[in-house]
């Protein structure tokens, strides 16, 4: 028999040397006229221990990792077609804990098949959502999205099924489904694995999403940034096009061209129509009036491919997990220096020390954590004193902070927070779309202000003034990167306070 | 990387005519195609797109992708975002630009390489991160770093 073995082709772990991997085992395969067939998958998001390979067994798949190309040889001599003990052995996946710790909704395929097979896809329940949709209706798959409890996954927060009903109650011959796959948080990449792990599930959450609205045309707007993403994406919308699972919703990739405020709904818009990626004040909401005019649902990568499993299992089951307005399950992206460094789907409540101590098992090299930059460049960084907030987006709002896409950076004792505040600042400038003067002007005269305070100029006076400016960017910009930079720039001076205004320190 | 073509452009701008919206991937292809996206084209896209050249010029100077000049025969993006930074990539990155003997967004004067920041590859629990040609590094290190200038002939 056949023996199938597994190897990610997802760009982290390709970026770890996952293709070497492979080329080796075939180059080993091969040689020894092994009746061995390799996969490529996505990855099961355990990053510390990529590149992991799997072997199928009788007993199930048997992981091993970290593989380096050269541990190849001894592995195949060793048995590794039979899943036998060696020193990279980790066991069957299901058993390791940062695996078995976690609820894997959205993430359940990911890692496990083969991206660009619809058997695959249809083996591990894809494709049931859509019909069960197609036996609810329109309005019943939109009652089941709202029951399900599902929020935006971009940050935002915003329940999926009312903003898919207000899309479905507006009154026009043309609507479209855009999905948000411009991933620019820093800390984040579950859009990124998703759509080189499991892009079906994206399609069929489009589809599902067109069915509901009556939406003809989606568009997956993709950051230029993950060209591996692009390419399974295309891939996959190919082959669900030939095989003819797009059922007259037809779908276009878009590529962005490295403009981070993109990922603000309105600027994505913006852009795909072909303008420079400036934000639309709103209203009117993109439901009623967006691409091209007409009404749109936009929703992140991650809240569309939850959908086909919402459908598919019932609000019910999603509904149950979670705590408070946080309902389902939350992909963390744990991230930064770390020790076990990966995707992390659990239901919403989670503190951030049990997130970043007991499964990120601490920092990579061991100094102790010092600060958590939560939800990306425009979250709060968090001090220890802060770990027992439980990831739930009000629970971080009451505390000044946002999980915004489930990005969790871990920063060691060597970070100087004066610093990061004033990268924030930076970053803001540089990303600004211009549209809005808080963010335009704002961001860089912030970074001028905390330049005197690093140097020691007038301490109290140029804090006073930061906050002032914070102010003026959090109520008076027209989006979150202006309305939300001050998230890290504050929590980094009330957190972090001794860290402004000394002389500045060593760079390590 | 082709010499500017006038028809070659045109034959993109054609190519994406029955979109919607077609102006990002027809720039995308132009930069594809010559490397950068050069004045010339801007007049040909905007005349072909029914739009002044101040719109399309717009259009390509919002966009940090999109380059006013041509790159090097290698082009390596260095992440500059948290996740690396908490990785030590701000001293990985200035042991590679003093290496190559560049500042950010520079060229080699062998036009071997250019190395631009970036911010966020998505490969954040591999950090520091790169990608070198559209392929992606992780975990950066000494020993990383050499075989990222062996490969570019530095």
């Amino acid at each position: 028999m056949t023996t199938r073995i597994f190897v990610p082709r997802d760009a982290a772990a390709r970026a770890v040397g996952a293709d070497r991997v492979a080329e080796a085992l075939q180059a080993e395969v091969d040689r020894r006229q092994l009746d061995v067939t390799l996969v490529r998958t996505g990855s099961r998001g355990l990053f510390w221990l990529e590149p992991m390979i799997e072997v199928e067994t009788s007993a199930g798949r048997v992981a091993y990792g970290p593989v380096k190309a050269s541990d190849v040889p001894g592995l195949v001599e060793a048995g590794l077609s039979q899943g036998v003990a060696h020193p990279l052995r980790v066991g069957r996946p299901e058993e390791i804990p940062f695996l078995q710790r976690q609820t894997r909704v959205t993430f359940a395929r990911c890692g496990v098949v083969d991206p660009l097979s619809l058997h695959d896809y249809r083996a591990h329940g894809g494709y049931r959502g859509l019909a069960r949709a197609r036996d609810l209706g329109p309005a019943g798959t939109i009652e089941e999205v709202t029951a399900s409890g599902l929020r935006g996954r971009g940050g935002a927060g915003f329940p999926a099924g009312i903003k898919w009903k207000t899309a479905a109650d507006a009154a026009a011959d043309r609507k479209y489904v855009v999905c948000n796959a411009d991933e620019g948080d820093s800390g984040t990449y579950a859009d990124r694995m998703l759509m080189e792990g499991d892009p079906f599930s994206v399609i069929e959450g489009m589809t599902i999403a067109g069915y509901a609205v009556g939406a003809a045309k989606g568009y997956i707007y993709i950051r230029s940034e993950y060209p591996d993403a692009i390419r399974t994406m295309e891939r996959a919308v190919a082959v669900a096009r030939a095989a003819g699972c797009l059922n007259g919703f037809d779908l276009e990739i878009r590529v962005g061209a490295g403009a981070y405020v993109c990922g603000e709904e309105t600027a994505l818009l913006e852009s795909i129509e072909g303008r420079r990626g400036q934000v639309r004040p709103k209203p009117p909401l993109p439901a009623h009036k967006g691409l091209f005019g007409c009404p749109t649902v936009i929703n992140n990568l991650v809240t569309l491919s939850t959908v086909p499993a919402i459908l598919a299992d019932g609000a019910k089951a999603y509904a149950v997990l979670g705590m408070g307005r946080s309902r389902g399950t939350m992909p963390i992206q744990i991230a930064g220096n770390v020790r076990h460094g990966g995707l992390f789907e659990a239901p919403f409540g989670l503190t951030l020390g049990e997130i970043v101590d007991e499964i990120g098992g601490g920092t990579r090299n061991g100094r102790p954590i010092r600060a958590v930059q939560v939800g990306g460049p425009l979250g709060a960084y968090f001090p220890r004193a802060l770990f027992d907030t439980p990831f739930d987006y009000e629970a971080y709002a009451a505390r000044d902070g946002l999980i915004g896409h489930g990005g969790v950076v871990v920063f060691d004792d060597s970070v100087d927070m004066a610093r990061q505040a004033r990268f924030a600042l930076e970053f803001c400038g540089i990303e600004s779309c211009g549209k809005c003067t808080p963010c335009r002007i704002g961001s860089v005269r912030g970074v001028e202000t905390i330049d005197r305070i690093i140097d020691g100029d007038r301490r109290d006076a140029n804090l006073a003034l930061i906050e002032d400016l914070c102010q003026t960017l959090k109520f008076g910009s027209l989006c979150a990167l202006g309305g939300f930079t001050p998230y890290p720039v504050m929590s980094a001076i009330r957190h972090f306070p001794e860290d402004f205004g000394r002389p500045r320190h060593a760079v390590a | 990387m082709a010499t500017w073509s006038e028809a070659e452009a045109r034959e993109i701008v054609r190519r994406h005519s029955g979109r919607e919206g077609p102006l990002l991937p027809i720039l995308h292809d132009v930069q594809a195609a010559f490397g950068w996206v050069p004045p010339e084209a801007v007049r040909v896209v905007a005349d072909a797109l029914n739009l002044t050249r101040a719109e399309v010029h717009g259009v390509v100077s919002f966009y940090h992708d999109f380059r006013a000049g041509p790159a090097g025969r290698h082009v390596l993006k260095l992440c500059r975002a948290e996740a690396c930074q908490s990785m030590g990539s701000e001293a990985m990155a200035q042991m590679i630009l003093d290496r190559f003997g560049v500042a950010w967004g520079d060229t080699t004067a062998d036009g071997a390489v250019t190395v631009e920041p970036i911010y966020c590859l998505g490969l954040c629990s591999c950090a520091p991160a790169a990608m070198l040609d559209g392929e992606p590094i992780g975990r950066l290190d000494r020993a990383v770093i050499d075989d990222i200038a062996r490969e570019v002939g530095r």
